[in-house]
Formats: C-alpha cells, sequence, structure tokens
C-alpha cells in the first residue's frame, strides 16, 4: 500500500489555476471533461437508486413498496437520466473531451468555449430535469409515448421534456465540435487512416448525435406545446396520429443507442490493442464498419413499432434492414476477437472490462437480433425481453466500455494509478453482477412478463428475486471505483506518461498533461497502433 | 419444462408452436456463436497471455476472414428474416370467415363485446379451435391485447381500429396482458381468455344476457342519427348506398381507389371529407365527438352485416339487423 | 486565420444542418396531415393573409441581400457601409415581426388558436372535420412560432456584430463572425421561403 503521499510537482492543468472560478469559466477541454466526469457520476448514481427502488419492488409480486404512480414515476425517471444524462454524454463528454484533443495533436477542441457552453447547457438540461423529477416526477416512460404525455399525465412533462431539450443541444454541440475538431485540427502527418479508432468511433457517433438530436427536440417540443397550449399535431381527438409521434420520436431515438455504444466501441478498439501489443486486426474494417452502423442506424427506426398499427409492408422493411445494422457490429466483435490471437495478452483491469464488454455485448446484440424477427418480436417486444437485451447492449456493453476507458486514462488524466486490486475485483463482481440480474429477464419475457408492470403474476417471482439479488451485487461493483478512484487522488501510484507502454499521442506528454498539451505540436510518421516498434517495457501494474 | 420454472408459456394457438421453433432455433444459433466468442476470447486470452507469449506477432488483416465474417451472419440473418417473415405473414392476415370479437381499451380495464351482443369486462369467452379475430379502438391511451399463450400482440390506438387474430388450439384459462404502458393501473390491466369447447361456448353465449346483436344496435344508430336520410338502399340517396360496400375496393372521386375496411367506415363517419366517392359531393357532416367507441363498433357492425347474405354462425345467434333490399 | 475562418465557418454549417433536422421533424408532420386532410387544409389556408405573407417575403429577401452586401463589405474593409448595411438588415427583420405580430393578432381574434376556444365557422356546413382544421394551425403556429424565434435569434446576432463592428472588431483577415451570422440569417430566411408557400398557398385547384 502507498507509504508517504506523493504529489505531482511540475505544472499541469490541474494545478494551472486554483479556485471554483478557473473551473467553472474555463475552456480547458481537459477540465470541461472533469466537470462532466462529477455531473454524470452523479446522474448515474441518481439513476442507479431510482433503480434500486424499481428492483426492491420487484421483489414480491404485488405492488407493496411503492404506490402505482410512484413506481411509473421510478421506471421513468430511471430511463431519463440514464439515457439522456448518463449513457448519451459518458463517453464522449468525459473520455472524448480529454483525449481526442490529445490524440490528434491538438491543444484543444476547435470551439473550446463551445465545448463549455455544452457542459452549462448540460447542467441546465439536468437542473430542470431533476427539479421536474423531485417536484412532483414524470410518470410517462422515458418514451414519452401520445396520447398518455401530452392529455393523460398529470405530471410535470414539460419540465422534464424541457431538461431533455436543452441537454439536447450540449450533445449537439459536442458532437459539432468533434466533427470538426478531427476534420481540421489533426497534426501535421496524421492521415485518417492513421487515426486512432477511438477518433472514428466518436466521429461517427458525433455525425449522429448532430443529425438525429435536433428531430427528438421538435418532437418533445411539440408535445410540450401541446400540453401547453392545445397545439396538437399527435391528439387524436383532433384527428392527430400517435404514429407520428412514435416515428419522429424513434427517428432519433434509436440512432440515440448508436451514438451510445459507438464511443464504447472506440474505447474497446484502445483497450484490446494495448494489451495484446498489437495492431488491430482489419483497421480499415472496424473504422469503416462504425460508419455503417452511423449510417444504416438512421433507416431502422421503426423496428420499435412492429406492432403499433404501421403496415405489414413496412414491418418487413424494417425488420430487413435491422438485419443490416447488426452486420457491422458483428464484424466488429471478430476483429477484436482476431486481435488477441498471437497478441502478448496482459490481464490489467482495462483488458477485463473489455473482454466483458466483448462476451457481453455479443449477448446483447444477439438478442437484438431475435427482435428484429418479426414473429418474435409480436410475442416479446413490450416484454422483459426486451428491457433484458436493452441492458445487456447498455449496461454489459457501454458501461463497462466507459468503465474500461475510464481505468485506461485515469492515469493520464489523474497523473495516479488506481489499485489494481480492488479494480479486478470490481470488474468481476460488475460481470456476474450484471449476468445475474439481467439474463432471468430474458426468460421472463418470453414467459410472457410485460414491462412497466408495478404488480406481476405470482409465477414470475422467482425469476424476478434472482434478478433483485445480482443487481445488489452490481450494485457493489459501481460503488467501489467511486472510492477507490478518489482514494486514488491522493494515495495512488504516481503515474509516468505511458503507464501502459501504449502507442498514441496522448501518451507522449506527461500525465497530467499541461494545460497547452503539447510543447511542439508533434509530427506522426506512424501508422495507428505500430505496437511493432514500440520498444518493450514493463506495464505498470501499480497498486 | 420444470414446473417451478418454466421457460415458455403454453402454447396454445396454431400460431406458437412456430414461433417457438423460430425462437429455439435462434437461440442454438446465438448460443453457438456466444459459445464461440467467449471460447475464442477465453482461449487465446490464455494462450497467449504476456507470461508465455512475450511478443506478439503483427497481423494486418485478412480479406477473406473479414468477407467470410461479414457474409456468412449475412446469410444466417436472411435466413431468420424469411421465416420471422414468413410466420408474421400468417399472423398479420385474419383468414375469412373467422369469428369477430370487437375490443375496447381504456384505462384500466378491457371492453369486449361479441357480435352476437354479448359484452365481457377483462374476460374474454372464445371457442376452441375457431379462428377468432379481434377488431380494438382505445378510448383514451394507446394500450396492447397481448395473450403470451398465443404468442400475438397487438396495440390499441385512439382514433383507428386496429385487429390481430388467433385460432386457440387448447381450452383452457390463459392471461391477457396490456402491454403498452397507459398509466397508473397498466399493470392492473389484465384479465384471462377463456377457450371453451363448442358446446361449453354455446352454453355460455346462451346465458349471457345480451342487448341485441352488434350489428342490430348498428342499425338503430344507423336510423337514430340519420344516416338512413342519405344513405338510402336504392340509387337515389345522397349519398352512396352500403349495401355490399365492405370489404371490397371503393373508387374515390381523385381517382383513387381504396379497400373499404373498418377504419375506412370509421374515418367516413369521422372525418368524412378526407375520402368522397367518385360521383358523389362532399356533404356529408361529420360525426367527431358525439360516438363512443362502442357506437362506432355497432355501426362499423352493421355496415359489415350489409355484404353478408347471412350472419356467420358465431354461436347460432339469430340473424342480425335484416337489411331492407327495398326502400 | 485562413484556417480559423474555415474552421468557424465549417462548425456554422454543420449547425445549420442540425437546423435543418430541427424544422425537418415539423415538414415532416406538415406533410403527413396535408396529405391526410387536404379540404382542413385548403379551409385553413384561405384564412391567411397572402399580401402580408407575400410582402414578409420580400421583406426577407431584401434583408438576406444586405446581410449579404453587409459580409461583402467586412471583406473589403469598408467598414461604415458595413454597419449601415447590417442595421437595415436589422431593420428589415423587425418589419418582418412586426408584420407578423398583426397576423399572429387577427388570427388569434378571430379564435384560430387550438384549443378549447377554436372556433371556425363553415367547417362543419362544408363537411370539414373542424378538429383536423386544428391540425392546420396547430402547425401554423408551431412554424411560423419557431421560425419567428429563430428571426429574434438573428436580430439579436446581427446586433451583435454592429456593436463588434462599431468597435472595430473586424477586418478582411477577421470578418468570420459576419460571415457565419450572415449564414444563419440566410438559413432562417430560406426556411421562410418554404413556410410561405405551404402555409398560404395551398390552392383550392390542386388535385382536380
Amino acid at each position: 500500500m502507498a507509504t508517504a503521499v506523493q504529489t505531482v510537482e511540475r505544472e499541469n492543468y490541474l494545478n494551472a489555476g486554483y479556485g471554483l472560478k478557473s473551473w467553472l469559466l474555463t475552456v480547458d477541454h481537459k477540465r470541461i471533461a472533469i466537470l462532466y466526469l462529477i455531473s454524470i457520476t452523479a446522474m448515474f448514481f441518481v439513476g442507479g437508486f431510482f433503480a434500486m427502488l424499481i428492483r426492491l419492488e420487484l421483489l414480491t409480486p404485488a405492488g407493496d413498496l411503492v404506490s402505482s404512480d410512484t413506481y411509473n414515476k421510478l421506471f421513468t425517471m430511471h430511463g431519463i437520466t440514464m439515457v439522456f444524462f448518463f449513457l448519451i454524454p459518458s463517453v464522449p463528454a468525459v473520455l472524448g473531451n480529454f483525449v481526442i484533443p490529445l490524440m490528434v495533436g491538438a491543444k484543444d477542441l476547435a470551439f473550446p468555449r463551445l465545448n463549455l457552453l455544452s457542459w452549462y447547457l448540460y447542467m441546465i438540461g439536468a437542473t430542470f430535469a431533476l427539479v421536474s423529477m423531485i417536484s412532483g416526477g414524470i410518470d410517462t416512460g422515458w418514451t414519452f409515448y401520445t396520447p398518455f404525455s401530452t392529455t393523460y399525465s398529470h405530471t410535470n412533462v414539460v419540465g422534464t421534456a424541457l431538461g431533455i431539450f436543452i441537454v439536447g443541444f450540449s450533445s449537439i454541440f459536442t458532437g459539432l465540435n468533434f466533427i470538426v475538431t478531427i476534420h481540421r485540427m489533426r497534426a501535421p502527418g496524421l492521415t485518417w487512416t492513421r487515426l486512432p479508432l477511438f477518433c472514428w468511433s466518436n466521429y461517427a457517433a458525433s455525425l449522429i448525435m448532430v443529425l438525429g438530436t435536433p428531430v427528438i427536440a421538435i418532437t418533445l417540443l411539440l408535445v410540450a406545446l401541446e400540453r401547453l397550449f392545445h397545439i396538437g399535431v399527435f391528439n387524436p381527438a383532433l384527428g392527430g396520429d400517435p404514429l407520428l409521434f412514435q416515428h419522429l420520436f424513434w427517428f432519433y431515438s434509436h440512432p440515440a443507442v448508436y451514438i451510445m455504444i459507438l464511443p464504447g466501441m472506440g474505447v474497446i478498439s484502445e483497450i484490446v490493442t494495448c494489451f495484446s501489443r498489437k495492431r488491430v486486426f482489419g483497421y480499415e474494417f472496424v473504422a469503416l464498419a462504425s460508419i455503417a452502423i452511423a449510417v444504416l442506424g438512421f433507416l431502422v427506426w421503426a423496428h420499435h413499432m412492429f406492432v403499433a398499427g404501421i403496415s405489414v409492408y413496412a414491418a418487413l422493411v424494417f425488420s430487413l434492414l435491422s438485419y443490416l445494422v447488426a452486420i457491422p457490429s458483428a464484424v466488429k466483435v471478430f476483429n477484436w476477437t482476431a486481435t488477441l490471437y498471437k497478441g502478448s495478452i496482459r490481464y490489467n483491469t482495462p483488458m477485463l472490462y473489455a473482454f466483458g464488454f466483448i462476451g457481453l455485448f455479443t449477448v446483447g446484440g444477439l438478442t437484438g437480433v431475435f427482435l428484429a424477427s418479426l414473429a418474435i418480436d409480436v410475442h416479446v417486444t413490450d416484454t422483459y425481453f426486451v428491457v433484458a437485451h436493452f441492458h445487456y447492449v447498455m449496461v454489459g456493453g457501454m458501461v463497462m466500455a466507459y468503465m474500461a476507458g475510464l481505468h485506461f486514462w485515469w492515469p493520464k488524466i489523474t497523473g495516479r494509478m488506481y489499485p489494481e486490486g480492488w479494480a479486478k475485483l470490481s470488474a468481476l463482481l460488475v460481470f456476474v453482477g450484471f449476468n445475474l440480474t439481467f439474463f432471468p429477464q430474458f426468460v421472463l419475457g418470453y414467459m410472457g412478463m410485460p414491462r412497466r408492470y408495478h404488480a406481476y403474476p405470482p409465477e414470475f417471482q422467482v425469476l424476478n428475486v434472482l434478478s433483485t439479488a445480482g443487481a445488489s451485487v452490481l450494485a457493489v461493483g459501481y460503488v467501489l471505483p467511486m472510492i477507490y478512484f478518489v482514494w486514488s487522488l491522493r494515495y495512488g501510484k504516481l503515474a509516468g506518461p505511458n503507464p501502459w507502454n501504449a502507442v498514441g499521442l496522448e501518451w507522449m506528454t506527461p500525465s497530467p498533461p499541461p494545460t497547452h498539451n503539447f510543447d511542439e505540436t508533434p509530427v506522426v510518421t506512424w501508422e495507428a497502433y505500430d505496437y511493432e516498434h514500440q520498444p518493450e517495457e514493463e506495464v505498470a501494474v501499480g497498486h | 419444462m420444470w414446473k417451478n420454472l418454466p421457460l415458455f408459456p403454453e402454447q396454445a394457438s396454431s400460431i406458437a408452436g412456430q414461433v417457438d421453433g423460430l425462437y429455439f432455433f435462434l437461440v442454438a444459433v446465438s448460443a453457438f456463436f456466444t459459445l464461440l466468442i467467449f471460447g475464442l476470447v477465453f482461449v487465446f486470452a490464455v494462450k497467449y497471455r504476456h507470461a508465455v507469449h512475450l511478443r506478439a506477432e503483427q497481423i494486418e488483416g485478412s480479406l477473406p476472414l473479414e468477407l467470410t465474417w461479414t457474409l456468412i451472419p449475412l446469410g444466417i440473418s436472411m435466413i431468420f428474416f424469411a421465416w420471422g417473415a414468413l410466420i408474421y405473414f400468417q399472423q398479420a392476415r385474419p383468414p375469412r370467415g373467422a369469428m369477430e370479437v370487437y375490443a375496447v381499451g381504456k384505462q384500466w380495464m378491457w371492453k369486449f363485446e361479441h357480435e352476437t351482443g354479448q359484452r365481457e369486462i377483462d374476460t374474454l369467452h372464445v371457442p376452441v379451435n375457431r379462428d377468432v379475430k379481434m377488431i380494438m379502438s382505445s378510448q383514451d391511451t394507446i394500450h396492447s391485447f397481448y395473450v403470451p399463450a398465443f404468442r400475438i400482440k397487438a396495440d390499441v390506438l385512439p382514433g383507428r381500429f386496429t385487429s390481430t387474430w388467433f385460432h386457440a388450439t387448447k381450452t383452457g384459462t390463459y392471461h391477457l396482458f396490456c402491454a403498452e404502458y397507459c398509466g397508473t393501473q397498466h399493470s392492473g390491466m389484465i384479465g384471462e381468455v377463456i377457450v371453451m369447447e363448442p358446446a361449453a361456448y354455446q352454453a355460455w353465449l346462451a346465458n349471457g344476457g345480451a342487448t341485441g346483436t352488434m350489428a342490430a344496435n348498428g342499425q338503430q344508430l344507423f336510423t337514430q342519427l340519420g344516416c338512413a336520410t342519405c344513405h338510402r338502399f336504392d340509387t337515389q340517396g345522397r349519398g352512396p348506398n352500403l349495401v355490399g360496400v365492405f370489404g371490397k375496393p371503393v373508387q374515390l372521386d381523385d381517382g383513387r381507389t381504396v379497400m373499404a375496411d373498418e377504419n375506412y367506415i370509421r374515418e367516413s363517419i369521422l372525418s368524412p371529407q378526407a375520402k368522397i366517392v367518385a360521383g358523389f359531393k362532399p356533404i356529408m357532416p361529420t360525426f367527431q365527438g358525439q360516438l363512443t367507441e362502442e357506437s362506432l363498433g355497432a355501426l362499423v357492425s352493421y355496415v359489415k352485416s350489409l355484404s353478408q347474405p347471412q350472419q356467420k354462425a358465431a354461436g347460432g345467434a339469430p340473424e342480425p339487423a335484416a337489411t331492407n333490399q327495398s326502400n | 486565420m485562413d484556417q480559423q475562418r474555415e474552421t468557424s465557418t465549417f462548425g456554422m454549417w454543420l449547425f445549420l444542418v442540425t437546423e435543418i433536422m430541427f424544422f425537418g421533424g415539423l415538414f415532416c408532420a406538415y406533410l403527413i396531415y396535408r396529405a391526410t386532410y387536404y379540404e382542413a387544409f385548403v379551409a385553413g389556408s384561405q384564412t391567411m393573409n397572402i399580401w402580408l405573407g407575400a410582402t414578409n417575403t420580400a421583406v426577407l429577401i431584401c434583408s438576406s441581400l444586405t446581410m449579404a452586401l453587409g459580409v461583402r463589405c467586412a471583406q473589403i474593409d469598408r467598414k461604415k457601409m458595413m454597419i449601415i448595411l447590417l442595421l437595415i438588415t436589422m431593420l428589415f427583420g423587425l418589419a418582418f415581426l412586426g408584420i407578423k405580430a398583426i397576423e399572429y393578432h387577427e388570427h388569434w381574434t378571430n379564435h384560430q388558436f387550438p384549443g378549447p376556444n377554436f372556433q371556425f365557422e363553415g367547417a362543419e356546413a362544408a363537411g370539414i372535420n373542424p378538429q383536423n382544421i386544428q391540425i392546420y394551425f396547430s402547425l401554423y403556429w408551431a412554424m411560423t412560432g419557431l421560425h419567428a424565434l429563430h428571426m429574434v435569434i438573428g436580430v439579436g446576432l446581427v446586433l451583435w456584430i454592429v456593436i463588434a463592428g462599431a468597435r472595430g472588431r473586424y477586418s478582411p483577415d477577421y470578418y468570420a463572425p459576419v460571415e457565419n451570422v450572415g449564414l444563419y440569417w440566410h438559413f432562417v430566411d430560406l426556411v421562410w421561403i418554404y413556410l410561405f408557400p405551404l402555409l398560404y398557398l395551398i390552392s383550392k385547384k390542386h388535385g382536380g
């Protein structure tokens, strides 16, 4: 264990100015990333708190812990918090913000002040949403289906919708910033085909952010207008079409899931290469797969509506396209697996999370294939099968990728190593707890248990109890890193510029980096993941 | 399977076995690929760990491999797609001659009405081995009619009729769930589908206090609301003669041809300007706001009856509304 | 500086793409409902004052001209002319908003705002479901309202450029903000050029 407290001496972005103002008015992408880290971690635990109450309620078939209205608010707020205020910003706003300028050899993002604005928009949006949740809550489901959300719900729909509207612009501006940065601010010699895949993935996700988010903005705005002023285009009493809402909503919300997963996939590419000491297998294919996912992702939205009343022909088209969008993801999984072949593999925590990702994302992705099948979807849509599917890709996939990235770049961000033993334990707890929580839900769903049910028939109880048990293990797995990351800030072993001996521009500056990132603009003369020419050194395993 | 931990609901409809068959095929293929990936990752992680494999071998990639693992999943996907689509076609097309039951979903109950006039709440009695078509609409929010044992589900919408159908193959009592979140008591909007032997079903029909068949109720409304004034049963009316209209194509004044289904009838009553039959003037008033879902169902049932020489024996009920062939 | 200008313009173009997607949702809803309830849309459209709408269209087109000329002045270092042109642009923008306010007032007093107070004489008699006409008006108020909001923001942006320009902040070496505000202004103008025919000019003679 650490003995004397070690401190970082030289000037870096963390000690380049003290006081609240230097943080709240910063334009340094690294500080903004830290601001995001704190905010989204807080929102993660808010969402997790709601999840805990949900799982506790579902221990028994009767609705006996909270009232029906409260339960409906719980799952709604869990979804909204996790999707809009945690998953969508997580990797881009924290890791992307911090690492992308470093990875491309730039001083900062293209529009640093816009970056700060993005964070403020996030905070304002989160405030609206939290205030709405505390002062009455919202019970429409995160999907806001009309006419329930426009006409029948008695909760704070407008306040919450406004919060999401605002945080949407945070997302749009971040995406805009990334696209312009990657296009225009790469260091000399850093061609597109030498870009780390983390940049490719974030680029693809940013395209979706920029093109898709405005659609949900206008959709929620219309919902708010209908509630406030009766300007109702979704109101069936006026001849409005509730299905129009669903089309507009899912036109964004399906690509949104790719906003969530693509940056995570980018993290995995970085980690698998570093801890196999190898170039990624099929670099061009992985890069193009990211773009393919982004493009195809815009073409499949109505697979959320197979039983909603769309025509048979529409259903066929969207089913076919949904199969197509699965292929690039499969290609990526195969490429990562092939990267391991004849590598020199180390089991550091980031790599353990990456292994977990590959396995769990595979399961989650395959169950998406079930849902793309029309006949099966008719039976399992709106049941726990769907809940299990998206938690596998979002939590087993995305959150694990986020944890992987956090551990991987922690030394760069803070200059400290986290404690490896505790970190490995947490990774294991997360993996075990996660599977125990969500695998039973596949069975529950096929058995017919619908989602968003406060009370359920008794025959579903055993599986629900298993699920809740798993959730308690999972919770521990998430709380531990909170504790040891904070601990590491003061007592963690000092990390040098490149504790993992990784290839990449971000590892060629000190840890933590100086405010201006590089003393001299680097010139890139090597291919991505050039591990062949990386001199061998001991990879840090610090406690 | 195991009584205490079953893995799938009873197979109680003609389609259930087929859906389960596809499902298990998908489970098998998924299990294969999952084990393959898990296995490869595990084997590579152990075999090539740093302690025994000091130096990584840089491998750029392999076009043949990329093509293989792109095209094979694509091929398998297309099999999944085709198989699922074929079953779905069956699910989406109710066979002719199906017995029809109207359903109105409202927060938080199901209201059923058989064509013979029988009404039920939250419980639906149907005969076994009979095609049953549900014609559904909602009084308020979106609901969804879900019977896991039949493997069917269809959203129930305000402002529109939606439909689904099933052919129950086993007698028994099965869960009915609302599967689209609809507010406070969404999880309480559950019921039962009771599948009975034909004789038992007849007995049940005879016992219930029917208030006239749906079509007869519809005929009453047709007269009360003044529809008969324009929609005469000859060619003199200001509106089209509705005999024989249902289920056939209709020529509109802008050249389009549409099918006269339940939603066409509904729209003609509520938004008559949307589609004008060729040769007629756009003078029909709207009845928006004047009719409940049940009334709409009754009117639709009546118009349907004008296209049938005799009502199908939905349990030996008497002939529905007599159709006046002369004025 | 060139790279910076190109970069910031790239950013503005990207932002305008998001605006297209934003308005796109409304246009999508409009197209669907117009196709479904054509007669109701015709009826609603006939309450629009075509002359006021056409005047507004002309006003905006002229404002785009003065805006573009203003950007040109920034490029060639004619500061005074630039300020004048930008001020005229602002005036045009305010004129647009004024005319819009007149139209809104008229529609409001005629009970042509969706909700419990909506009234539309003659609808039922003509066999048109007045509820469907409310959909037309919902879209009218939402689309023109959102557009007007963008105009207000645009006027604010031009004001900012005028003030900064008066202080000598722009030169042929650095005029990116002027150019970018110009891009935004042209975009908002373009949205109106679509809105005008779609909302004001739905003709009864269409489609036989």
